[in-house]
């Protein structure tokens, strides 16, 4: 071994052997938001090897020899941003670390988000300092169908370290951003439900092709393996839903028609004036994963509302808040920023609290590891120095998995 | 006779109207925070034909006996917010300058905007009373800018009536520069920052001479070289008549930027200033007043890669004078007082970010003698809130300029505008400015 290898090793080691004992940490909240119940006043949680083992009241909870107990006026689950692209859309905004959307085809279901996802990226830890700790990322609005997302903790050199969910939805455009010009399809509304609706069609007679070769047994012949197609399959199947982000309240029905001939699960993403179809949507039993609220309000979104969530929690939509994708400056939003606006024009603090936390990890499907501080859960904590929501408070500790992945106030 | 009638009577209905608008107003009871001197906890505020005639504890405030007055209690009072930097109206990337070359400083924003924007309702519900409406940073000279106050009531006709004017009736405005990658790009427009700077000399160098050239001819027609708008603006900069708005970001541009001001004499306020943290010394020597946006993340461009929330703080404490800006687009003006709450979460005092939204705003476009804090003589321009305003549950209940209100919460047109809805965003034109994605916008076509 060359002197330099066994340095490597050595650090290896060591590093390995820091997070271990790191991963034994309890944290006690003067308030602690457990999103499961009401909240805990003066309450410990012990996190033991990447889970929570212990929470409750502080005189009934001991904190085992030797962990390390942080201390924080407010404590919440790690936040959860239901749809974003940082990891894709790099810090820079060079064309070489814009990776959330191609633009060489307006269908490319097969593109897989763990192949682009770039967990080194500024903007991960920059989110994870104000207390975002797991996120649905992945190709952007902009194609009809730009590719799939992925669910990762904001934390991991590699993607490996990071997802937790390698293919969650498959990402559907229905606005004028996935709009051609130059006679290039889809150029106009009508165009892109048509297009939508062949695909959906084809990949339903694949689904068939296949389903009919397998009951011939070994006689039988499978389609030869199309990668769109059997991404799309699986939206049919109901593995996978389709999310589709509108703005338009047209377009919303648009999306929910085709969730009803194809019986398909879909989720209305951004979804800017849903406020005027309350009553189709919580028919048709859809959640919404919002706009952030400060948004900028122009073009298709130019009806866009700070109190759009407060309308849907109150109709009783599953709704979670996403800071989405940013072009230019800034160049991602911050989902708790976010949710304090909602929590300014009309949500109570606790709904305004669960678009970010358990209704997120609710309609992600998650909510069996994050979302909420409950026995058996992730170890993924928000700590803060008051209202998480206001302006002038700072986060003051981060940790995922019993790990301490940020503890600078900010 | 009967038409003479009718005629007196319309006068008389006038004289009233004129009359109750007269009569001095008194809000009774409010926090007051006037910015010059301490917050006042139970105060009063008087004001009649426009300005303000007293304010301060509410015991101590006498309150004229014509006086409407107004129970303002538990509500907080602040003088109008002042952007020094928005775009609202159709003034960025399509306002000013344009594409033939990267100097222009002829060309005036104000004959560009559009009144009606729904922007200028959307800044009065965040409590903007007075804005300076820049063209875009594209351009290394863009053009002048506009000083104006949002006098929304009764519905403005044309930009002319926002204007605020010198004795002689013209309108008050600055000049817009930019270095860093904005204004870089393909020919003519300069490739590198150390040609942007050349350029930029070569103008201000044959401003002067024109400038001399007409001081020599001594009023003699023969003498006196053709009118030229360009070198014109800029010879009102050196003169110190137009205040230079510079948009700069990365360390290296703003020391570029104090270096023209110091060679070409012209007062420069700096504009953005992302890495203001790493050279406020030199800033604070230069007494060069910043301007700082606050964004919610760092990048999105490479100058603004360094971008914080503790830029404002630093500033600050280094003793320069600091206004925020709200950038409009880039920012939404309803939230403009979240600027100042975010540079305070990053250690800059609360007095120095409340003044940072006001009165370092109005000393840094010239109109401190008329706006940015709650004093006697001053114009009558001030928000009333619901909550603190560094507080993201605040709320501007109202919004009044010249002692008239602008915008009424309790209003469901103004309410519309203040949180959004159908029909709140028509006439808005968005600014990015000078990123090559036909994509930038995101929002579709």
């Amino acid at each position: 071994m060359s002197r330099h290898a066994k340095a490597s090793f050595l650090v290896i080691v060591c590093l390995a052997a820091c997070n271990t004992a790191s991963a034994q940490v309890a944290v006690r909240g003067k308030t602690i938001h457990t999103m499961a119940g009401t909240p805990i006043q003066d309450g410990i949680v012990v996190i033991q090897d990447g889970k929570i083992t212990a929470l409750g009241r502080a005189d009934q909870i001991a904190v085992p020899k030797g962990f390390k107990t942080l201390e924080a006026n407010v404590v919440t689950p790690g936040l959860i941003d239901a749809h974003t692209t940082v990891g894709f859309s790099g810090i820079l905004n060079y064309k070489h670390d814009q990776d959330q959307l191609e633009h060489s085809s307006p269908l490319q279901p097969e593109l897989r988000a763990i192949d682009a996802y770039n967990a080194g990226d500024d903007l991960i830890e920059w989110v994870r300092g104000f207390g975002v700790t797991t996120i649905h990322a992945g190709h952007a609005p902009g194609e009809l169908i730009s590719g799939q997302t992925l669910i990762a903790k904001t934390t991991g050199n590699t993607v490996a370290d990071a997802v937790i969910v390698e293919s969650k939805a498959v990402a559907a455009t229905l606005t004028t951003a996935a709009q051609k010009e130059a006679g290039k399809s889809p150029g106009t509304r009508g165009k892109s439900m048509a297009m939508l609706r062949e695909q959906l069609i084809k990949a339903r007679e694949y689904q068939e092709k296949k389903r009919r070769a397998a009951e011939a047994g070994d006689k039988g012949e499978p389609p030869p393996r199309d990668l769109r197609l059997e991404t799309l399959s699986r939206v049919l199947a109901h593995e996978q839903p389709l999310l589709i982000t509108v703005d338009r309240a047209r377009d919303i029905a648009s999306a929910l028609r085709l969730a009803k001939e194809f019986d398909i699960h879909i989720w209305l993403d951004g979804a800017c004036e849903s406020y005027l179809l309350v009553d189709d949507i919580k028919a048709a039993g859809v959640p919404v994963i919002i706009h952030p609220p400060m948004q900028r309000s122009f073009g298709e979104r130019e009806n866009l509302s700070y109190a759009t969530a407060s309308k849907l929690v109150a109709a009783g939509i599953p709704v979670a808040l996403q800071s989405g994708y940013e072009s230019y400056v800034p160049k991602t939003r911050v989902v708790l920023f976010e949710a304090a606006l909602a929590a300014a024009n009309g949500l109570t603090f606790d709904q305004a609290l669960r678009t970010i936390t358990i209704d997120a990890a609710k309609i992600l499907g998650i909510d069996n590891r994050v979302g909420s501080l409950e026995l058996g859960k992730d170890g993924d904590l928000a700590l803060y120095d008051g209202d998480p929501f206001e302006y002038t408070t700072h986060c003051v500790g981060c940790i995922i998995e019993g790990r301490v992945v940020a503890d600078t106030p900010r | 006779m009967r038409t003479a009638g009718i005629c007196s009577l319309v006068w008389l209905f006038a004289i009233s109207i004129a009359a109750a608008q007269d009569r001095p107003k008194a809000f009774v009871g409010a926090r007051i925070i006037p910015i010059e001197g301490d917050e006042i906890e139970t105060g009063t505020l008087v004001i009649e034909k426009g300005k303000i005639v007293a304010v301060g504890p509410a015991d101590k405030v006498q309150i004229p006996d014509d006086a409407e007055k107004i129970d303002a209690a538990g509500k907080v009072i602040m003088p109008g917010l002042i952007c020094t930097h928005s775009h609202i109206g159709g003034s960025g990337t399509l306002g000013g300058a344009d594409g033939s070359g990267p100097i222009q400083p002829g060309v005036r924003i104000y004959d560009s905007i559009n009144v009606h924007d729904s922007g200028f309702k959307r800044a009065v519900a965040g409590g903007l009373t007075t804005l300076n409406i820049m063209p875009g940073s594209g351009h290394l000279i863009s053009g002048q800018t506009v000083y104006v106050k949002l006098r929304l009531h009764p519905k403005p006709k044309k930009i002319d009536d926002f204007f605020i004017t010198d004795d002689g009736g013209t309108a008050l405005g600055g000049l817009k520069m930019a270095n860093g990658t904005n204004s870089m790009r393909d020919p003519p427009f300069p490739g590198t920052r150390g040609k942007s700077a050349y350029l930029v000399r070569e103008q201000y160098i044959k401003a002067r001479e024109y400038h001399d050239k007409i001081a020599r001819a001594q009023g003699d027609p023969a003498k006196v070289p053709p009118r030229d708008l360009n070198l014109e603006a800029l010879v009102e900069a050196m003169q110190g008549k137009r205040i230079v708005h510079h948009h700069t970001h990365r360390h290296d541009d703003i020391m570029t930027v104090l270096r023209l001001s110091q060679e070409f004499g012209f007062r420069v306020v700096l504009h953005h200033v992302s890495d203001g943290w790493k050279v406020a010394d030199d800033i604070a020597k230069a007494k060069a007043p910043c301007s700082v946006i606050v964004i919610d993340s760092p990048g999105g461009k490479l100058e603004a890669r360094y971008a914080r929330f503790e830029t404002g703080g630093i500033l600050e404490k280094h003793g320069v004078l600091v206004a925020f800006h709200t950038d409009d687009w880039i920012t939404d003006s309803r939230v403009f007082r979240r600027s100042a709450a975010l540079a305070v979460r990053a250690g800059m005092s609360r007095a120095g970010a409340l003044k940072a939204l006001t009165l370092a705003g109005a000393q840094m476009i010239g109109l401190d003698h008329r706006i940015g804090s709650l004093a006697p003589g001053k114009d009558a321009d001030f928000a009333v809130l619901l909550g603190d305003p560094l507080s993201v549950y605040c709320q501007t209940l109202e919004t009044w300029v010249d002692g008239v209100r602008v915008f009424d919460r309790g209003d469901p047109q103004d309410y519309l505008y203040a949180v959004g809805g159908y029909g709140a965003g028509h006439d808005q034109s968005p600014y990015m400015c000078c990123f090559d994605d036909a994509n930038i916008l995101g929002g579709g076509k």
